[in-house]
């Protein structure tokens, strides 16, 4: 739903940096996303498609890398992914323990761009 | 053809709104105001739980809401009734505040006649996880109605809360709801998080929510 804010920071980020690097066009844009976030590829591109035309990064294509979300056993200290939207529960697939802890799946960022 | 080069950027996407949002913070730090976050879906009882709470409060600490209602006045008149000032956001269509909307209401009061301001965030689960007001802490709600199953489906809301508050507790016995469920859901995915069982309608609970805001604020102005 806030896919509209979050292309526009995209956006200003790419081309702050598109311009001090002199390029002439943006090819594409890599993201991290990490899976916790609830942002739609589909839409992030076609935001983007229409915020960014007359710019440098007119016709760029948004390459977006899902990172999983990851928890740790406090039992036996093995981290896997879960897929938190699919899982009734969060159980450790080595131990079958129940008790574990969040880690990572909430990354949010501009990893690089393709300019030419 | 020209050759395609690779520009690394490594920047966090929403890193202008990080920015404002960590100069709010600073700023609130130096005129020693503490600032709560409260998010919900529409219906929780942000409103209601925010009443209630200042009832309580508005004799101990110097308080005012900011209100994020997307197009009516309603809930800004509401807590104005109870003597607290309200600052009303106009958002139109957003789906959440930003640490650029929470530094325009703050420029309608006063730093230095406040000890506590409470946001009453857009009514969404999904959008306000993901954007830093510049709070000291952020807060949820969550609705007996709405099921324990949502740590599952609205996953950041909770990683990013210091307080649930479980609101509607006297819907308990009319609903499919597991709280030692919810609990070890929610805890799995932030372990540090406060759990408080409410109801703003029966008043069950709330003393214990309110005593942890009051904890905080006296925290922070030490």
């Amino acid at each position: 739903m806030h896919e509209l804010p979050v292309t526009e920071n995209i956006l200003r980020v790419v081309l702050r940096h598109a311009e001090e690097a002199k390029a002439g066009k943006v090819i594409s844009v890599s993201l991290r996303i990490g899976e916790l976030s609830d942002v739609i590829d589909e839409w992030l591109q076609r935001y983007f498609d229409y915020l960014s035309k007359g710019t440098l990064a007119e016709g760029a294509t948004l390459r977006v890398e899902r990172m999983p979300v990851v928890f740790r056993c406090e039992g036996c200290g093995e981290s896997f992914h879960v897929k938190i939207r699919e899982a009734k529960d969060v159980v450790c697939p080595a131990c079958g323990g129940g008790k574990a802890t969040f880690v990572s799946g909430r990354e949010f960022f501009i990893k690089a761009i393709e300019v030419i | 053809m020209a050759d395609i080069r690779l520009i690394e950027i490594k920047e966090e996407i929403l890193a202008d709104n990080d920015k404002v949002a960590g100069e709010i913070r600073q700023r609130l730090r130096s005129r020693q105001v503490f600032m709560v976050n409260l998010m919900a879906s529409p219906g929780g009882g942000k409103t209601s739980l925010i009443i209630q709470t200042l009832r309580e409060l508005k004799d101990h600490f110097r308080t005012a809401v900011i209100e994020g209602d997307i197009d009516s006045m309603v809930d800004a008149e509401k807590v104005a009734q109870q003597g607290i000032p309200a600052v009303q956001l106009r958002t139109g269509g957003a789906c959440h505040l930003d640490a650029v909307m929470i530094e325009m209401a703050l420029r309608e009061v006063d730093l230095y006649a406040l000890d506590l301001i409470i946001i009453e965030n857009i009514g969404n689960l999904v959008c306000p996880a993901e954007f830093d007001t510049g709070a000291v802490r952020n807060a949820m709600i969550l609705s007996v109605p709405e099921g324990d199953d949502k740590p599952l489906k609205y996953p950041l809301m909770f990683t990013v809360c210091d307080a649930l508050v479980v609101n509607k507790i006297d819907y308990l016995a009319m609903a499919d709801f597991d709280m030692k469920v919810l609990r070890e859901r929610v805890l799995k995915l932030n372990p540090k998080i406060r759990i408080f069982e409410v109801s703003c309608r029966t008043g069950e609970g709330i003393p214990a929510w309110i005593e942890w805001l009051k904890d905080e604020v006296m925290n922070f102005k030490k």
